[in-house]
């Protein structure tokens, strides 16, 4: 059996971690090669090292059978390597032909020759179909056709083996859909893929092989055909992980919270991006806001956490109108914040992991003494958070936060936000980006938390989430709460129908 | 030393190696060797014969002046070590602060201007009376460009440039229709002797020297924003909101009004360099002119050597003092006055190359580690 790639006995170290602990990786020519993994377990970093951006410590990458040398990506493109990375390399104000020919430049005399590169590119682009419009530029173009230019770059290379880190991380459901299916043409041309994702439904959808690892280190090698989700997940979180959860018949409480006639307006286009929404959350039920992203679901949070004004309407907390009151004094009455940007307004990453934990509560008596800190028991509160939460990190409390894994800066959010013992837990997909083992803890977090009584309001842009774990569905659509649903007895139809502005009227005549 | 001090040691010495400012001051000090080394190579280009001469020299700094020269680095140190402390401050909360000259100078004509004008405030109580007003003014000056920032989202670079001119023309014309003003020299007139900072006995021990109480209140001021930096909630939310204005924001931090506290302590601090200068000595006096004060844009490599750190800062503007009076004495030798500053200068700037120097230290340990055997790696990373 020839491979065209073999990296053989990886190991590669990074200040208080190994990232890839002697990790061997074989791709077949022709193949879509999976590779799986959390959070964190060293998958970018491996295809990095192939890619030659990173050198490794020790192990050898053979192409052909032949040893070579990756120092820097441009060997990896003299080899027929090409990547697509996760947050696209593209230069914004150039058309898409720039773009794809950035750095391998057909050339007649001193000048360009666009018009050979044209050619090739539409040849290319029939070829593979990948539709493009070679003379926009990139700032003006969906998403999806970035990612198609970016895959046009390497095969305008020529490259052979193409590396895909996370590609549907950015994409809407029909924009994979699309992509599932070049990456099928891509291999039926004789190119070799390996993919990188921790979506278990991509790889069964479209893979021949898969290799997982976890922290680090190889946990093995399987194909597809002799294998199954299940087994996939078990192999990447290292146990059983639950699909469906058993939830409790919910028993809400009183009304703690109430939103009548909330209006946002967009301070530039004065568009009215939250319009008169009005509903209540009681104690200890899930209340969802679905809707499809842009409808105005993060502004009716900032409206309710106090990042931003209400032009009209009222908010009130334990029967408390709290329209015109600070941040501090929301967060103190009792709102709980998983905020949708965990980066943005989440975390500040150059603090460490301690003082990331107190950012609500550094103001309380129970960490400051004549405003001078309480360092050991900021500290002692700290590690007792994560343990209980399973916050894992380099140095513990001391962790700079930045250098954190994604699933555990979220852990630490949540950490911090259940801490505070609110009433009112508001969670803009608190999912979001993270794998299933961190999605699976979540959820269960946040039922057991409904048990004991909170109310938790939950934006998502997720249906499964939204089937999952809500026990009402409230139905987002520009700015309008357009329905009132019950998870039991609603349908995927019938809410995408509503999210998508249809109307029940419409729905019924069908 | 018996086997278990033996140990303790160790291990304090091994938590340090391990530590992030240990490999900061090892980077620092390359740093500073690879400045000095080209600084040599200067002095070899611009004078061979006397390079060697020269070099000794600023390498012996202010001990070549005996105890003038060591009192004379204190003297020295004292304004740059708080307009440096100003700059770090306002770094450490996110903030660059240009604006160091002109709350620097402006700061120092109101300390001129109170002591000749409140001629009620009896002599012993002069000093006390200027610093203090120097704070307030300088405090008042920083805080315009906060409250822009803050308010108006205007970058504080551009207002604080701006404010450097305003300060110094409204200075000159301050002068020329203040009670200070000397007509024929067209500067203030000299301060007088009983509105001095004491000298708390400094000038005994270093005989000749200007040195005075001035270098004790800077290092008290680098203390206590240390301490309020480190220590408590306030310095807390002003890192928070330097780190990221948006999550500090979110958790019910009022960013505004901490820009706006930001900007005016450096101003203050700025401020407070301005009054220990020109209260430093008897006689000193501010001209009318065009020109900025040094010591204002000094802060700024002060700021970045001390890596923004206060007690760091004491350090680097000794330092940077002790070099620049080596550079002093350096004229003993037929150089170039030029060639002194430009050799200082490739110090200083080549200790802001320290982060590369890091980054190489870094890069060498993770070498070492990955070559150690398996069991010992373990215990490395636990």
């Amino acid at each position: 059996m020839t491979y065209v790639i073999e990296m053989l006995n990886i190991t590669k170290i990074f200040p208080g971690i190994i990232a890839n602990d002697n990790i061997t990786l074989q791709l077949k020519q022709g193949e879509i090669h999976a590779l799986l993994g959390e959070n964190g377990a060293g998958k970018s970093t491996l295809m990095s090292v192939l890619f030659g951006l990173y050198t490794p410590e020790e192990g050898v990458i053979k192409k052909n059978g032949q040893v070579v040398t990756i120092k820097n990506p441009n060997d990896a493109n003299a080899l027929g390597i090409g990547m697509v990375h996760q947050h696209f390399k593209l230069v914004e104000n150039f058309t898409v032909l720039d773009n794809i020919i950035l750095g391998a430049e057909p050339k007649k005399g001193l000048f360009i020759n666009r018009e050979e590169a044209r050619k090739r590119i539409i040849e290319l682009s029939e070829q593979y179909k990948l539709a493009i419009d070679p003379d926009v530029t990139v700032e003006n173009i969906s998403v999806g056709m970035q990612q198609r230019v970016e895959i046009l770059k390497m095969l305008f290379r020529e490259n052979e083996i193409l590396i895909f880190d996370e590609p549907t991380a950015v994409l809407t459901p029909q924009e994979i859909d699309e992509l599932m299916q070049i990456m099928r043409n891509l291999v039926k041309e004789g190119k070799s893929i390996l993919f990188i994702t921790h979506k278990l439904n991509e790889i069964m959808a479209v893979a021949d092989t898969c290799t997982v690892l976890r922290k680090g280190k190889k946990v093995g090698t399987v194909k597809i055909n002799e294998t199954n989700k299940e087994e996939l997940s078990r192999m990447m979180v290292g146990r059983v992980v639950e699909f469906t959860y058993d939830k409790k018949p919910v028993k809400p409480g009183n009304v703690i919270f109430e939103v009548d006639g909330l209006t946002v307006v967009s301070e530039e286009s004065k568009k009215k991006l939250v319009d008169h929404a009005s509903f209540s959350v009681r104690e200890g039920e899930i209340v969802c806001i679905a809707g499809i992203e842009g409808n105005g679901q993060s502004e009716l949070v900032y409206a309710i956490s106090g990042l931003i004004k209400p032009q009209s309407g009222t908010i009130r907390l334990k029967g408390e109108d709290i329209t015109h009151k600070s941040i501090r004094y929301r967060n103190d009455l009792g709102i709980s914040h998983i905020p949708e940007d965990r980066h943005k307004h989440g975390l500040v990453l150059d603090y460490n992991l301690a003082y990331n934990l107190i950012l609500k509560k550094y103001h309380t008596s129970q960490f400051h003494k004549w405003g001078f800190l309480k360092n050991a028991d900021i500290y002692e509160y700290s590690d007792e958070l994560i343990g209980l939460f399973d916050i894992r990190s380099g140095q513990g409390a001391s962790t700079r936060v930045r250098s954190m894994s994604g699933g555990n800066q979220q852990k630490a959010i949540v950490a911090r936000e259940l801490s505070l013992d609110s009433p009112l837990l508001l969670a803009v997909q608190p999912t979001r980006g993270l794998d299933v083992g961190a999605i699976e803890y979540i959820h269960k977090v946040m039922l057991r938390e409904r048990d004991k009584g909170r109310a938790i309001l939950l934006v998502s842009l997720e249906l499964d989430e939204v089937f999952a774990i809500s026990d009402r569905i409230l139905v987002i659509y520009e700015g309008k709460i357009v329905t009132e649903l019950d998870p039991k007895t609603t349908t995927h139809e019938e809410i995408g129908l509503y999210m998508a502005g249809g109307h029940k009227e419409d729905h019924h005549e069908q | 030393m018996s086997n278990s001090q033996n140990n303790a040691f160790k291990n304090w010495w091994g938590k340090i190696r391990k530590s992030q400012s240990y490999n900061d001051v090892i980077s620092l000090m390359i740093a500073i060797g690879a400045g000095l080394i080209i600084g040599f190579i200067i002095l070899l280009v611009s004078n061979p014969s006397d390079a060697i001469g020269g070099f000794l020299t600023v390498l012996l700094g202010g001990f070549t002046g005996g105890a003038q020269g060591i009192g004379d680095i204190f003297y020295y140190a004292t304004p740059i070590l708080l307009t440096g402390l100003s700059v770090g401050f306002a770094f450490k909360t996110g903030l660059f602060n240009i604006g160091v000259v002109g709350q620097y100078m402006i700061a120092q004509y109101a300390t001129i201007y109170v002591i000749f004008a409140w001629t009620w405030i009896p002599s012993g109580m002069q000093w006390m009376v200027g610093l203090l007003v120097a704070i307030i003014v300088g405090g008042l000056w920083g805080s315009i460009p906060g409250l822009f920032k803050a308010y108006f989202n205007v970058n504080e670079v551009i207002t604080s440039i701006m404010f450097n001119y305003i300060g110094l023309y409204l200075v000159n014309i301050m002068i020329k229709s203040g009670p200070a003003f000397d007509l024929y020299k067209s500067e203030t007139k000299p301060l007088p002797a009983t509105s001095n900072i004491p000298k708390l006995g400094l000038n005994q021990i270093f005989s000749g020297s200007s040195v005075n109480g001035g270098i004790v209140i800077a290092i008290i001021a680098a203390i206590v924003i240390y301490i309020i930096l480190n220590k408590t909630t306030f310095g807390y939310e002003l890192k928070a909101c330097g780190f990221n204005r948006h999550a500090s924001k979110y958790a019910g931090i009022n960013d505004k009004r901490n820009i706006l506290l930001s900007m005016a302590i450096a101003g203050a601090l700025a401020g407070l360099g301005g009054g220990l200068a020109i209260l430093a000595g008897s006689g000193n006096k501010m001209a009318t002119g065009e020109v900025l004060d040094p010591n204002g844009f000094k802060g700024i490599p002060v700021a970045l050597l001390g890596l923004s750190n206060p007690i760091g800062i004491i350090f680097s503007a000794l330092f940077i003092s002790y070099i620049e009076r080596g550079g002093y004495y350096m004229q003993m030798y037929e150089f170039v006055p030029e060639v002194i500053d430009i050799m200082v200068a490739m110090i200083i700037y080549l200790s802001a190359f320290s982060l590369m120097f890091k980054l190489m230290i870094e890069r060498w340990n993770i070498k070492k580690r990955a070559r150690l055997p398996e069991k010992t790696k373990q215990e490395v990373e636990s």
